[in-house]
């Protein structure tokens, strides 16, 4: 290559690049990269090609156009009229949103059922185990199906709920399980609402400094503060006074069944609640592996030396096992993450609108803009990616530096 | 001693006490039950509690199980036989056992043909998967399988795996021949040699085709339920092990470009879900094959299945290859050993060996993931049963028993496989230690 | 398997290549199989029996074609797809047409490229709602929630209207027809809205169709009919002629049962002659012989023949001819003439 202007010894170049582990490297990388753009270029001919015997173009104008389709569950302002980009947004929130609920549970629920997984009674051990491969080993798609199954055809119908005498009632006459969803009370900000939360903000502050203050006497001087009752009173008096003070400024909306639906309340839908249980225990059973693995990684020696110590056995594990085990832990719990998110997109199978539903699902049918759609699609999940692996990498490192 | 001894008590025992049994409550299934269910207040809650989860779940399972109709035209004819009865309506799975195994269009008469390449898969996998307790020589066998079960679930003309075989074996010879010199040239001379065969071997397919052959030949189209996830399995599987060490040896490479090529792959592939690439399988793909090229489906989802897989194996492996000690690469280039033969003879079988576990979970979760086609409308198991099935009208409702059925067969398959990863763990560490 | 299937690919990519520049009729022909998509499953329409053959109003299309081009009605491939699918497969080349109760609409004739040859049933989308809910019109379900087939024209439909009539509603998605009847019936939603036609279909299913109603109102107009690729008129005009060779058929009384006779020798009708190929060279003029439209009658009878074997009064859908019957009976069907 840089070569070339060496006319004489034509043959012995040539094999030389072959040959010589000097210049060989970068006859391979040559070749590589000649192939990959001979790939690219192949595949974007035939693209340019088969656009223009179809009479089809790439064009993003779609997104600016009314979508016509209207998005039962929305976080965003969204109807009919709104573009294609906003039915995008509302699915991308959809699907954070999933996500989101999915993780938290999954962790709650993996971190439980990993310590369980250890316990020394034989029933609970067994009964988690077979939790855990039960839900490894079946694909997260049957769950989802299964779950919602469960949510639509087990839960009564809103019509249950009617008549003098109905066959269901509300449980606490509060929360509704239907069918369509369950629907809870929603909170009412009436005046004054703004001086609760910002005391309950407060005390929520208030709490955590008292905690800071009581484990650092704990360390400077040994007196022992007692932590669980403070703590608590700190948190829920000052709320509690000041909000029967200004005259319950907060108040409940109840959901009530009038015409088809209970109207009134939040509803969580069937859809969400589905797919967030169901990738949430799937999730769930992987990650309690995580962490039984993670828990069995901290050498025995560390619970003997904290016993001999004299610690109780729940200060053992929250003091000196799970610190430790949480560095192996975490950066498999991550790729769960991310393979929870990236499971969402099954949200089809239930109809819940996510992203894939909106934007990969009913514009790419209506608009038939396939290509486009496809690859936005994929950019916002590889962003996705990403980000919360980036996000995650940074805690990790945060969490390894320590060790050294 | 002994005599104020003797003066000074009354009685003294020369004979051994009986041996009393332990007490009850420390013996026997008893103490088992107290130190394993009953050691403390929140141990014993928690024994209550999953005793009571435990009744709850039997108590809804069993009579729907034991009172279940095995035995009916329809759902409605189930409905009538239990009159109000709790009870499965089990006839669906027998009814449409075949239809659930094969998908709807499988001809029926040729049934026997994908349960003796399932059969024989066992043979076939047996000297792969037990190399200690399996004579080697069975490995030929695992080599022609594939051939042969392509012959076998697609039928057709003999010749096209024949052919395809003999470019293997073609290039095996080419490469054998070669590598001594290079390995450059044999790679490439193998290549060569095999593509060649496969051009002539196909000429010739093509013009002795006819249309009464052996196995009468049975389109892609036409696979469908449980068969398919096998197919889509194995076949992804068994294609991207060779593309995943390719990818992790790429991505180790000291070669910038080539390292940033297969990181890109890797990442891009790793970061999108499986749904998406089935997407561009679908409806994508056909706009970047030449104009007029109609590529099988399936071939298309075997395409991206594999390229999903391989990055997967690919992490796995470059982790095998990491968890080497630096030293084997030293010892290996001070044997004079060049980048290929190091590889292949030093690094390679170690770092496989390790990444074995990791390789198996990745197979698993891959077959896991084959149901996912049945949301691009291809009919295998869960599509069989969420298409055709459930929209039908004699079977018009029966959740349960479909879904129960298909998650129980998954079950089976992937537990065993799971069940094989940890065995073979142990088998590792013993011979480590 | 490994590489022999790439190898069993390159073949048929090095075929189809070839084939590339002939038109889909002469495709068809080397073949031997027309390719067909139709719907993953809707009961009357398009869905494979207990032993896997396809039937259906769309099905019998299919086959009429394939009589006509290869002379065998079952040489044909049917490909199921999805409302997401659908246009890409057709695009794509991996169907010859799309039977499969898809709406003509402006956008996908002109935007999307395809050619609709002609209409197969007139259809409108309507409501089914439990009797016992006590509905009777569709103006009276603001605040119902509705289950809707995604990637439909019926969604965009249904919002319209909704908001022209200032009431609002639940959307609740579905994918196949089967979810949708498995919802519907649950009580998870108040409503299942499609075309007529699926309505009827659907509530055939049902354990007990006698306790939903389907509402009065159409709100909207949906064509259903056969599609190809834009720009190969062709076959076009192959699939188009087909169609209405099977309407025009019925309108001359050529059934299934007597076209054995009249398609012998000329008859004194000339138009039915002409149709047959008895008189005239229109098969020639297809690029076909001039048996074609006999072999597309005779697989499975002409449109009214069709009509009653999958869709009619006698079926457990039983949808009457309305719309759909022969313009000299007041309905909408009126084939050109076949001169």
């Amino acid at each position: 290559m840089t070569t070339l202007s060496d006319p004489p010894r034509e043959s012995f170049r040539l094999s030389m690049l072959i040959n010589d582990t000097r210049y060989r490297s970068y006859t391979f990388q040559f070749i590589a990269l000649l192939a990959v753009i001979a790939l690219f270029a192949y595949l974007g001919s035939n693209l340019m090609q088969n656009l223009r015997d179809a009479g089809l173009n790439i064009s993003y104008e779609f997104l600016g156009e009314p979508s016509g389709y209207d998005i039962n569950q929305t976080l965003i302002e969204y109807d009919s009229r709104s573009s294609h980009w906003r039915a995008s947004v509302a699915g991308i929130l959809n699907t954070l949103l999933v996500a989101f609920l999915g993780c938290i549970t999954a962790t709650v629920l993996g971190v439980v059922v990993g310590v369980l997984r250890l316990s020394k009674n034989w029933l609970v051990r067994k009964l988690m185990a077979g939790y855990v491969e039960a839900f490894r080993n079946v694909p997260v798609l049957i769950w989802i199906i299964i779950i919602f199954t469960v949510m639509t055809a087990v839960l009564p119908a809103p019509s249950a709920f009617r008549g003098d005498d109905p066959a269901r009632t509300m449980f606490l006459d509060a929360v509704a399980f239907t069918n369509r969803g369950v629907y809870v009370p929603k909170p009412v900000w009436l005046e004054g609402s703004g001086i609760v939360v910002g005391v309950f903000i407060a005390s929520v502050i208030g709490m955590f400094a008292y905690r800071r203050y009581a484990t650092k006497l704990l360390y400077d001087t040994g007196k022992l503060l007692p932590m669980g009752w403070p703590s608590l009173v700190i948190l829920i008096v000052p709320t509690l006074l000041i909000f029967f003070i200004l005259g319950r400024p907060i108040a409940l909306d109840y959901p009530a069944l009038k015409g088809f639906n209970f109207q009134g309340g939040i509803q969580i839908r069937g859809s969400l609640i589905a797919l967030w249980f169901a990738l949430a225990i799937y999730t769930g059973a992987f990650i309690a592996e995580n962490v039984r693995a993670g828990i069995l990684a901290v050498s025995k020696g560390q619970t003997e030396a904290a016993a001999s110590l004299g610690l109780r056995p729940g200060r053992i594990m929250n003091l000196v096992i799970l610190p430790q085990a949480l560095r192996v832990i975490i950066p498999p719990v991550i790729s769960q993450y991310l393979n929870l998110t990236k499971n969402s997109s099954l949200a089809i199978a239930v109809g819940y609108m996510d992203i894939t539903g909106t934007l990969g699902g009913i514009t790419l049918n209506q608009t038939g803009r396939a290509i486009e759609t496809v690859l936005l699609l994929m950019l916002f999940y590889l962003a996705i990616s990403l980000a919360i692996s980036g996000v995650m990498n940074v805690y990790n490192n945060s969490v390894k530096l320590k060790e050294r | 001693m002994s005599d104020t001894h003797q003066h000074s008590i009354a009685f003294v025992r020369d004979t051994m006490l009986p041996e009393a049994p332990p007490p009850a409550m420390e013996t026997g299934i008893v103490k088992w039950m107290r130190e394993n269910l009953f050691s403390g207040v929140s141990n014993s809650i928690l024994t209550l509690a999953a005793l009571a989860a435990v009744y709850y779940l039997l108590a809804g399972f069993l009579p729907w199980f034991l009172n279940g109709i095995w035995d009916a035209p329809s759902l409605r004819a189930c409905r009538e036989i239990l009159q109000g009865d709790v009870g499965g309506c089990f006839a669906v799975l027998t009814e449409r056992w075949n239809q659930l195994l094969f998908g709807f269009k499988y001809p029926s008469e040729e049934y026997w043909r994908p349960t003796l390449a399932f059969v024989l898969l066992f043979a076939a996998a047996a000297p792969i998967m037990f190399p200690n307790h399996v004579p080697r020589k069975l490995l030929i066998f695992s080599g022609l399988y594939p051939f042969l079960a392509y012959w076998l679930i697609w039928g057709g003309s003999i010749l096209s795996p024949v052919f395809a075989l003999l470019g293997f074996v073609t290039g095996y010879i080419v490469w054998n021949r070669l590598v001594k010199q290079s390995f450059a040239a044999g790679f490439f001379g193998a290549i060569i040699a095999a593509l060649i065969t496969w051009w002539i071997g196909g000429m010739i397919v093509e013009a002795t085709v006819s249309d009464n052959t052996l196995l009468a030949a049975v389109p892609s189209r036409d696979m469908g339920g449980f068969m398919l996830n096998m197919i889509l399995g194995t076949v992804c599987v068994s294609l991207s092990i060779p593309f995943g060490i390719a990818l992790a040896l790429g991505r180790q490479s000291d070669m910038p470009i080539i390292k940033w090529i297969c990181v890109l792959f890797i990442e891009f592939i790793r970061g999108v879900p499986l749904i998406t690439l089935l997407f561009v399988a679908n409806v994508v793909l056909a706009y970047f094959l030449p104009p007029g090229t109609t590529f099988d489906l399936i071939l298309r989802v075997i395409i991206m299945i594999t390229m999903f897989a391989s990055a997967y194996i690919a992490e796995v492996i470059r982790g095998g290859l990491a968890a080497l000690p630096k030293g084997q690469y030293e010892a290996a280039d001070s044997l004079g050993l060049d980048y290929p033969q190091a590889m292949r003879l030093i690094i390679l079988p170690q770092a496989l060996k390790i990444s074995i576990p990791g390789i198996v979970n990745v197979a698993v979760g891959l077959f896991k993931d084959t149901t996912l086609v049945s949301v691009i409308s291809m009919f295998d198991l869960v599509g069989m049963i969420r298409g055709p099935i459930l929209a039908s009208t004699e079977w018009n409702g029966v959740y349960w028993e479909l879904l129960g059925f298909a998650a129980l067969l998954f079950f089976v398959v992937c537990y065993g496989i799971s069940q094989y990863s940890q065995w073979l763990e142990r088998q590792l560490q013993t011979d480590h230690r | 398997m490994k590489k022999s299937v790439f190898l069993g690919a390159l073949t048929v990519a090095g075929i189809a290549a070839g084939a590339a520049a002939a038109g889909t009729l002469d495709d068809v022909k080397a073949r031997g199989t027309l390719n067909c998509g139709v719907t993953t499953g809707l009961v009357g329409f398009a869905a494979p029996d207990a032993n896997g053959e396809w039937e259906g109003f769309d099905v019998g299309v299919c086959r009429a074609v394939a009589a006509a081009v290869l002379g065998d009605g079952s040489a044909v491939e049917f490909v199921p797809t999805t409302g997401k699918t659908r246009f890409t497969a057709l695009a794509s080349g991996e169907i010859d047409m799309l039977a499969r109760n898809t709406t003509w609409t402006f956008s996908r004739d002109v935007d999307l490229k395809f050619e609709f040859t002609g209409i197969n049933y007139y259809d409108g989308q309507g409501f089914i709602v439990p009797k016992a809910l006590g509905v009777s019109s569709a103006k009276e379900l603001s605040g119902a929630t509705i289950c809707i087939q995604t990637g439909t024209t019926t969604e965009l439909n249904l919002a319209d209207y909704f908001r022209a009539n200032n009431m609002d509603y639940e959307p609740v998605p579905i994918e196949t027809n089967a979810e949708g009847q498995q919802q519907y019936l649950a009580g998870a939603c108040d409503v299942y809205t499609t075309d007529r036609s699926g309505l009827a279909a659907t509530r055939a299913a049902f354990e007990n169709p006698g306790d939903h109603v389907i509402l009065p109102e159409t709100i909207s107009k949906e064509p259903l009919g056969p599609l190809v690729r834009h720009g190969d008129n062709e076959w076009g005009d192959v699939v188009r002629w087909t169609l209405n060779a099977l309407i025009a058929a019925e309108e001359y009384g050529v059934t299934s049962a007597n076209i054995a006779d009249m398609a012998s020798a000329p008859g004194d009708k000339p138009e039915v002659n002409r149709l047959l190929g008895t008189e005239g060279n229109l098969g020639e003029m297809l690029g076909l012989d001039a048996d074609w439209a006999v072999r597309a009658i005779s697989v499975g009878g002409n449109y009214g023949e069709l009509f009653e074997k999958n869709i009619g009064e006698n079926t457990p859908i039983g949808l009457s001819r309305g719309l759909n019957a022969q313009w000299t009976d007041g309905g909408l069907l009126y084939s050109p003439p076949f001169r």
